[in-house]
């Protein structure tokens, strides 16, 4: 194949006076040959990556598949003394931690988004998404810190004691306060993934069109009625986009969740309970991993983690490119 | 009658308004007192030893984290040093050569990285180099750290590129540049403070990571030699010393958090800064 044939954008040739002698027309072919060449081969090196760290986690994790099998989806003993494994428990910690953080990130996350979009002013509207950008920026480690001395002894003395008093007949809120646990790790969580909603279903809510509001206030609604009525029903898909990339963020969290969830392997129906996430049972145990099969155990859950938070990514994605579109 | 459901209307427009103004009251509470909480407990446990002196043995009081800080730096040069070049390049042939079937590949690739969990990324780079190396290294925190930078990195910049006039190009070219010229000395340029951007951005991110580094870059507690030997890191340390049952690890534990925190934030803040000077000039 010729140089020329592979820049079909450029079909002209720079005036012969102008150029000087050494810069023929076929050298500066050259030129853009090897640069384009040059940025290709590094843009399907990213390709390569991602499908290299798809067949890496697959590949390293062949020993706990061919031990287990699907059955490990489902089973929850977990004993690394028996080498006797099974995922369930950390599949079941990272859901129901991530749902927690969802219920509680998504309703503040679309006040926040409806008070920045439509209450403040721009000046205050973009400081304040400055600010709450910032809170997506502070290290999860540092989180994880403040959950360890602030959060959990509060858990521990003040709220999970109240919850149990005022809410105790339901199993969620049974049992003993040990201030670690699913609803620490869910708090953090959402204060951590608020960020994502808020940021990115404000550009949503900032786009709506004027004349579908003004048209709503033409008919006598109030600034709220048109809010509920034209701006979220059209924001609705944005909305939702963001909250789907934040719970990607939320299933794949690591430190913060490892120090505040109580890391024990274990289903319980209340909040208060410890559990485990398929991220902190790799950050905790993948260098005390002794045998083959342990490792390719832990690397399988990652793998699981992998193809779940794609998965999560790609409904995310695929919202936020349909209101890009339509 | 109507006057009353009037009443109510506007008593619930107030009220749902004045809850919204809460939720962002209440958020921006947390920011502040997060800041405020690590800055008081950690500048109390701050000192001159934090930065000069090595971790002391379990019992001794007093020593520092020169290493892991200088370990932190490492990481964050060798992160840049193997993502950027990746994501720059991506960027450019996304933006100026991606409008086809290779180019959505691609952006689709990037996009996965990105939302792969941090700890799936230490893996990834524990199976391609601690396990054929067979130990922990500078080098495998580095490349876990640099393909978390790539994402970022390559969209970012597609992004700012796209936003140079296609005049530019077309005037470069008018004036008999080749095409590659065209892209490096022009196009680049005039994106220049959006790039930068992206990329201060995807330091500061990758910067405060610990979970990739656990079983990669692992820690030391030694100054550590070469880019073949465990290393340090500041984010590592903050864990390693706040789950520790040590009064005095869980103080330098605070101190490492607010230097962290500073890092991380004025990074962050540096950079937004740069393109708000660079998109209003």
């Amino acid at each position: 194949m010729t140089p020329t044939t592979l820049t079909p954008q450029i079909d002209f040739q720079p005036p012969t006076p102008m150029s000087h002698s050494e810069t023929s027309g076929n050298s500066i072919r050259l030129g853009d040959w090897i640069f384009r060449g040059l940025t290709l081969l590094f843009a399907l090196s990213i390709l390569a990556i991602a499908a290299g760290m798809a067949w890496q986690l697959f590949h390293s994790s062949v020993l706990a598949r061919r031990a287990f099998g699907w059955a490990f989806l489902g089973k929850k003993i977990w004993d690394p003394v028996a080498e006797n494994f099974g995922a369930l428990t950390f599949i079941y910690g990272t859901l129901v931690s991530s749902a927690l953080a969802l219920v509680i990130a998504v309703p503040l996350g679309i006040g926040i988004v409806i008070f920045l979009a439509e209450l403040a002013p721009r000046r205050l509207s973009e400081t304040c998404s400055f600010l709450i950008e910032l809170l997506a920026a502070i290290p999860s480690v540092v989180y994880g810190l403040i959950g360890i001395f602030f959060l959990v002894p509060l858990m521990r003395q003040v709220v999970q004691p109240t919850l149990a008093g005022t809410l105790g007949w339901l199993p969620l809120f049974q049992g003993p306060a040990y201030g670690v646990g699913m609803l620490s790790a869910g708090i953090v969580l959402a204060i951590m993934i608020v960020p994502f909603i808020a940021t990115i279903s404000r550009e949503v809510l900032l786009s709506t069109p004027r004349e579908l509001k003004e048209s709503a206030m033409a008919l006598g609604a109030t600034h709220w009625e048109v809010v509920r009525m034209t701006v979220l029903p059209y924001a609705r898909a944005g909305i939702l986009g963001s909250i789907f990339l934040a719970l990607g963020r939320a299933l794949g969290e690591t430190m913060a969740v490892t120090m505040v969830i109580g890391n024990r392997p274990d289903i319980s129906a209340s909040l208060f309970a410890p559990g485990y996430t398929m991220a902190a049972v790799i950050a905790n145990e993948f260098t005390e991993a002794t045998s083959d099969l342990y490792v390719h155990t832990l690397i399988e859950i990652g793998l699981i983690l992998f193809v779940i938070t794609i998965l999560v990514n790609g409904i995310a994605r695929l919202m936020l490119l349909r209101l890009k579109t339509s | 009658m109507i006057s009353h459901n009037y009443q109510r209307r506007q008593w619930v427009n107030t009220a749902a308004f004045s809850l919204t103004a809460g939720c962002a009251i209440f958020t921006l509470a947390i920011l502040f007192f997060v800041l405020g909480y690590v800055t008081f407990h950690g500048a109390s446990s701050l000192s001159l030893d934090f930065f000069t002196k090595l971790p002391k043995p379990v019992g001794e009081a007093g020593g520092g984290m020169a290493n892991a800080i200088a370990g932190t730096l490492k990481l964050l040069l060798l992160a840049g040093g193997l993502g950027i070049p990746f994501g720059l390049m991506g960027g450019i042939y996304l933006a100026e050569f991606g409008d086809n079937k290779i180019g959505f590949l691609v952006r689709y690739a990037a996009d996965v990285i990105n939302g792969v969990p941090s700890i799936v990324m230490g893996i990834f780079a524990y199976t391609i180099i601690v396990l054929p190396m067979g130990h922990f290294s500078t080098l495998a925190g580095g490349v876990a750290l640099g393909v978390m930078l790539i994402p970022i990195t390559v969209r970012s910049t597609e992004e700012f590129m796209k936003l140079v006039p296609n005049g530019v190009r077309e005037a470069a070219l008018a004036l008999g540049l080749p095409e590659w010229k065209m892209i490096c000395f022009v196009v680049l340029p005039t994106a220049i403070k959006g790039v930068l951007t992206g990329n201060l951005l995807a330091m500061s991110r990758v910067a405060g990571e610990t979970a990739p580094l656990l079983f990669t870059a692992f820690g030391n507690r030694y100054w550590s030699s070469g880019w073949l030997n465990p290393i340090s890191a500041l984010p590592v340390m903050v864990y390693t010393y706040a789950i520790a049952p040590y009064k005095d690890w869980n103080q330098q534990a605070w101190a490492a958090a607010l230097v962290l925190l500073m890092i991380v934030l004025s990074a962050n803040i540096g950079a937004r800064w740069i393109m708000r000077r660079g998109l209003t000039s």
